[in-house]
């Protein structure tokens, strides 16, 4: 008996999704057995699909397929290559370790309202993802591309009761299908210079991969292309709907969204740009490291300024989209000057990125899920002192944090670190701009690294540390099973990332391999599993396992000397200074943290301090209580989208003069009409 | 007869056609309308006709006896029924005063005249020179709909615009197909019925058959 070839495999797991999306419906009126059943096919699916992905990546082999199904004359291809093979295990991976989690999370959502909407939608929603990676015509791209941003939109007004839900799902949709719309055209463009708009054959990415394609129409094709997938990405200034859709939407479709479904947008740019058509212009790659640049830097400051846990980690996406751009900004580079394996060592970091983010924050998005399960609230100026009530869930959220702030032994550090060196190796490039962009861009993403660090150290000191902050005692109780389940294999999978990294660069050489015809694994295993030498030795060597190994000797004794006798560790009322009656609500909070910040780059935010004395009869200077309030507002919302969105009213506004409800008038427009047609036929 | 006479004929018919059209747009009682606008169908039908005859197309014969039957009996004595029934007052009211549509309608005229020129040149048939005043008879046609404020002169303004069609056909192409012909006489006929159950319903529901009270069905922002 022969094995099933990963594409079938990779085909019938997506089929799995849309079955179950089908089915889901018949079991509405058993609520409970609707969830198990349908997150237990959804686990099933994913291990399927990291099998496909896991194998076509190892093996190198790109497998083709095309369905009986479309439009005439355009049949559904379907391909899986290793780029498509590293995004279906991402997704794969972490839909798995999403599934596990749900299982928990949906029952807690049963509380409130029917979740069969719920499972249908988050079905599709992983198989709109799935097929946009096998997808191989610009037409089945498409339609799976909206799959997924439809089947998305209902995710996240599942709670549709809410104001700020719809809103946000507004938001997200609008901006959404602006960006699908050029991706379209961009398509287009292509497919017109692949087969002329006679024949669908232009469509197929095989056609526009072998089309000539003039310089300036490819610029324009990229720009079209790279704008639509950058809004879907969340690159600034495209980024807007992403703090608005994350907070609202169900916290295991956050972790999906966040962990996923940008990258299967920078999926999109890879393809695209390294793929199916040759870069042709040196500014492609800066426009991708410069937007990067400033998505990495905005991205991060704006998240230190959150007090809304989920809002926050949707600004860290920002800010690791940011990097994952950078890193491919530099391959792009690289790549149009020939560097090839300066390209694959980029591209490496940006992949690796991609690979490291979806898992860690799929994890911050899971954890912020259990938090908000057991406390009700999302806020963190409210929160405090969980580790006491949740210790399984803040270990977690502590690798989580760890990662995503770039620390070894996790995962986050190894992808940051080879972005760093593909930075320092940049001095090869020609031109001006380009020598002086390259240590600019290095100590801004140095910058975005620190603060991203700062970032997670106020959200772990304030949502875990401390003292509880909020109404009342404390209620929190450590989650269910299932949850805590898909935490643990996430964060798992970051430790295990973050360890042996040669050994993950060595099985995704095939993707450099394939997109820059060359590869890391030669040199980068040339010291064996235990060292990563991504260029040479004697530029810059790390140890993962070595890493990992001196701080796990480090906190084993700390606990040791700590622990091994009674005594060594007191607890005792907090030591007041000598001023009697501390509340929990004088501690260090998410906003003082922020505050020495907020000084620094106030003239990048926009910041509303206002204070108010509470006692209006009592002059200014004898009052008791004062009220502090400090709203931060994205400045690219008032630059790019308030003029934007008040032309349009401005122009619907004048619009509808012409609706005045009186048929003569429509009448006088017929004619009027006809004549002018009459006359300039 | 001789073709050199027919063309005479029916260029005397055409001019009657737009007279009759100029008759409807100042026509200011309604029963006159009605009258104009049967006056029109008898003009239309001899006309198509007379071209049948010349051009030797005996179909033509029975849209003539088509128009006949229904633009010069049927849809006035329905329309006269409608009126009757429903007590509508007999004075027609226009939005724009009379002589600047007559302006406007012989600005049109012009307007055909000069938009028709090129064909003139290229067409051989010998209806040609009338196909100038089938394109105004649609325009004025147009112009009584806009300028009129009762729903029932609306119909009258849309029959006569489907007069000046039926002309532009025969002139351009000796007509239609009977097919053609036949189904849209039947749904000038069909439209008529409408037409009738429609006022009967809009005036239970505003009490009256001006225009200016539909207004209301806008949807207000």
């Amino acid at each position: 008996m022969t094995l099933p070839t990963p594409l079938a495999v990779a085909f019938f797991t997506a089929l799995i999704f849309i079955i179950m999306a089908v089915v889901s419906p018949l079991l509405a009126s058993r609520q409970a057995s609707l969830i198990r059943i349908a997150f237990f096919f959804s686990v099933v699916a994913c291990i399927m699909g990291l099998y496909a992905g896991f194998s076509v990546v190892l093996s190198g082999q790109a497998e083709t397929l095309t369905l009986p199904i479309g439009l005439p004359d355009l049949p559904f291809y379907l391909r899986l290559d290793a780029l498509s093979g590293f995004f279906f295990t991402i997704t794969s991976l972490l839909g798995l370790f999403v599934s596990v989690y749900s299982f928990g999370y949906v029952k807690g959502l049963l509380d409130r309202r029917p979740v069969t909407s719920f499972v249908v939608f988050y079905n599709l929603f992983m198989a709109g993802m799935l097929l946009v990676l096998m997808a191989d015509d610009a037409y089945f791209f498409m339609i799976s591309w909206e799959l997924m941003t439809v089947s998305s939109f209902f995710l996240v007004c599942f709670e549709d009761e809410s104001l700020e839900a719809r809103r946000a799902a507004f938001i997200y949709l609008l901006i959404a299908h602006v960006g699908a719309m050029t991706i379209l055209l961009a398509f287009g463009i292509l497919a017109g210079f692949a087969a002329g708009f006679e024949s669908f054959r232009g469509f197929t990415f095989e056609a526009m991969r072998t089309a000539s394609i003039p310089r300036s129409w490819a610029s324009i094709a990229f720009v079209l292309a790279f704008f639509g997938f950058a809004a879907k990405a969340g690159v600034i200034p495209m980024h807007v709907w992403l703090p608005e859709a994350h907070p609202a939407a169900p916290s295991n479709v956050s972790a999906l969204m966040s962990g996923v479904m940008l990258k299967v947008a920078i999926y999109g740019i890879v393809r695209l740009a390294f793929d199916i058509f040759p870069i042709t212009a040196w500014w492609w790659g800066g426009l991708v490291l410069c937007l990067g640049l400033v998505s990495a830097v905005m991205g991060i400051l704006y998240a230190l300024m959150q007090v809304d846990l989920k809002r926050l980690l949707a600004y860290s996406s920002v800010e690791n989209v940011g990097i994952i751009m950078i890193s491919l900004g530099l391959a792009m580079l690289f790549k149009f000057h020939n560097l090839n394996l300066l390209a694959a060592l980029a591209l490496t970091a940006s992949l690796y990125h991609c690979l490291n983010h979806a898992l860690f924050k799929g994890l911050l998005f899971m954890g912020a899920g259990a938090i908000l399960h057991s406390t009700h609230e999302r806020n963190m100026e409210r929160m405090g002192g969980l580790i006491h009530r949740m210790p399984q869930t803040a270990l977690v959220f502590l690798a989580g944090c760890l990662a995503v702030s770039a620390l070894p032994p996790f995962n986050g550090f190894v992808s940051e670190w080879l972005a760093f060196q593909a930075f320092l190796q940049s001095s090869v490039l020609p031109g001006q701009v380009l020598k002086l962009l390259s240590p600019l861009g290095a100590a801004l993403l140095a910058l975005a690294a620190a603060m991203s660090a700062r970032c997670f150290v106020k959200v772990y000191g304030v949502v875990f540390l401390g003292r509880w902050r909020g109404q009342g005692q404390c209620q929190a109780q450590e989650t269910g099973l299932a949850m805590r389940a898909g935490m643990w294999l996430a964060a798992g999978a970051c430790l295990a990332l973050g360890v042996f990294p040669t050994l993950v660069i060595g099985w995704m050489d095939t993707v450099t391999n394939e997109l820059t015809g060359a590869g890391l694994k030669a040199s980068a295993q040339a010291y064996g599993w235990l060292w990563l030498t991504p260029v040479s030795a004697a530029r810059a060597s790390y140890s993962g396992p070595l890493v990992f190994a001196v701080i796990a000797v480090v906190i084993l004794a700390a606990y040791l000397v700590f622990h091994s006798r009674k005594g060594v560790v007191r607890r005792s009322a907090v030591w007041d200074c000598g001023y009697p009656g501390l509340t929990n609500r004088m501690q260090y909070n998410s906003t003082s943290f922020a505050m020495p910040l907020r000084r620094i780059f106030g003239s990048l935010l926009i910041i509303k301090e206002t204070v108010r004395p509470c006692d209006v009869t009592r002059p200014a200077a004898f009052q008791e209580r004062f009220t502090y309030e400090v709203k931060v507002l994205d400045r690219v919302w008032y630059i790019f989208y308030k003029p934007l969105t008040q032309a349009v009213f401005w122009i619907a506004r004048h619009a509808t003069r012409l609706q005045n409800g009186r048929i003569q008038i429509y009448l006088m427009y017929s004619l009027i009409t006809l004549i002018v047609l009459l006359v300039f036929s | 007869m001789t073709a050199g006479l027919a063309v005479q004929i029916n260029s005397v018919l055409a001019a009657l056609i737009l007279l009759t059209s100029f008759g409807l747009l100042v026509q200011r009682r309604i029963y006159g309308m009605l009258r104009l606008f049967a006056w029109q169908g008898a003009f239309l039908s001899l006309s198509t006709a007379i071209v049948g005859y010349t051009a030797g197309l005996h179909h033509l014969y029975i849209s003539a006896a088509l128009t006949l039957a229904l633009k010069v009996f049927a849809l006035p004595y329905i329309l006269y029924v409608l009126i009757h029934r429903l007590e509508i007052k007999r004075d027609v009211e226009e939005l724009v005063n009379i002589p600047t549509t007559m302006l406007i309608g012989i600005a049109l005229v012009i307007f055909s005249y000069y938009l028709t020129a090129p064909i003139r040149e290229l067409s051989t048939l010998i209806t040609r020179s009338t196909l100038a005043v089938a394109l105004a008879t649609v325009m004025i046609g147009l112009l009584i709909m806009i300028t009129r404020r009762k729903a029932v002169t609306q119909i009258i303004g849309f029959l006569a615009l489907e007069n000046g069609l039926f002309f532009a056909a025969t002139s351009a192409t000796y007509g239609m197909p009977l097919v053609v012909e036949l189904g849209v006489a039947l749904d000038i006929l069909i439209a008529a019925f409408i037409f009738g159950i429609f006022f009967y319903h809009i005036r239970t529901s505003f009490d009256s058959l001006e225009l200016k009270d539909m207004e209301k069905l806008k949807e207000d922002e």
